[in-house]
């Protein structure tokens, strides 16, 4: 596929300071490229992270790759609610999917990138109730998902919160097909 | 951390009810130079709380001539528009703690990322 952006530069991660956190993989570069139509809509960015580590590797990242990007360490969105309510234009979540034990969830290590739980969607499911609340009225969500998250069954547990969505972009990855879903607020008419 | 970050940041310590905004208690501020973009200032303002932003500018001594209130027709006023740029993106607290305006929990702030992650106790 034809980039218009080179491929950012991230060999610090998964080593030294930053073993504890999960390297890019082909999760992370699929949101890359379907991010880049929308590239000029992303600037003064903030990310949430649990991991201590992984937010100091987001921050040396950023450095690296001359962007301007504030991590916080927080539980999903917890401190920026409520003040980002209806303010967010671009908001993307590559959640942890994988299936697993639900009791390997609670993690705030390296677990805590991949760990699912039921379905690969317990975490996700805690997050989609504040997709509604925080996106703008031009607001897009874009959401990692692989088939066993079912990500039809997403896409109508959004719609019945007024957000219409589809996949946008999907590859195979080893034996995960994955997806992204992007949503926007359904225009009233 | 920015301010513009600040600006968004609430406590949600168990039994707060207004967890905002938080005090700013820094032990080690830097100046960055950062790219004036207006476009970007301008589709900022309207989600600023401006007193907030106000009030953290002052308690790092960093408010200069930044106005109490937002000035009209911001959007044409160059001079304006590179104030609030400098506070929003250019002022950086790398080590200090966000206090909670009601339960005086402090939230560090390490290597300029605040941590707003609760204990159990606190959920």
């Amino acid at each position: 596929m034809c980039s218009g952006y080179p491929t950012p530069v991230y060999a610090h991660a998964g080593r030294g300071d930053f073993r504890d956190v999960y390297e890019p993989a082909q999760d992370s570069f699929l949101l890359i490229d379907a991010l880049e139509t929308d590239a000029e809509r992303l600037r003064g960015m903030s990310c949430s992270d649990v991991n201590p580590a992984a937010a100091q590797c987001t921050a040396k990242t950023a450095s690296c790759n001359n962007v301007s990007l504030q991590p916080v360490l927080t539980d999903l969105v917890e401190c920026f609610l409520p003040r980002l309510c209806g303010k967010v234009d671009v908001l993307l979540f590559n959640p942890p999917y994988v299936v697993t034990p639900s009791e390997e969830v609670s993690s705030r290590g390296i677990e805590a990138a991949w760990a699912g739980g039921e379905r690969g969607r317990e975490v996700t499911d805690r997050f989609l109730p504040s997709v509604a609340q925080l996106l703008s009225h031009k607001g897009l969500f874009y959401l990692i998902t692989i088939t066993e998250n079912d990500p039809e069954e997403i896409i109508r547990l959004l719609s019945h919160q007024g957000l219409e969505g589809e996949s946008c972009l999907s590859t195979r990855a080893g034996n995960e097909r994955l997806s992204v879903l992007r949503f926007h607020r359904k225009q009233q008419t | 951390m920015k301010l513009l970050t600040h600006n968004m940041l609430t406590s949600h310590v168990k039994g707060v009810i207004k967890g905002y905004p938080l005090l700013i208690k820094a032990t080690e501020v830097k100046v960055n130079e950062v790219e004036f973009n207006p476009q970007f200032v301008c589709r900022m303002i309207p989600k600023l709380e401006w007193c907030a932003l106000v009030q953290a500018a002052d308690q790092l001594g960093h408010r200069q001539d930044l106005p109490g209130e937002l000035v009209p027709d911001y959007e044409k006023n160059e001079d304006f528009l590179k104030k609030v740029h400098r506070v929003l993106m250019e002022v950086e607290v790398l080590e200090g703690c966000l206090q909670c305006p009601e339960s005086g929990r402090e939230f560090p702030i390490s290597k300029g990322i605040p941590n707003m992650l609760l204990n159990e106790d606190e959920v």
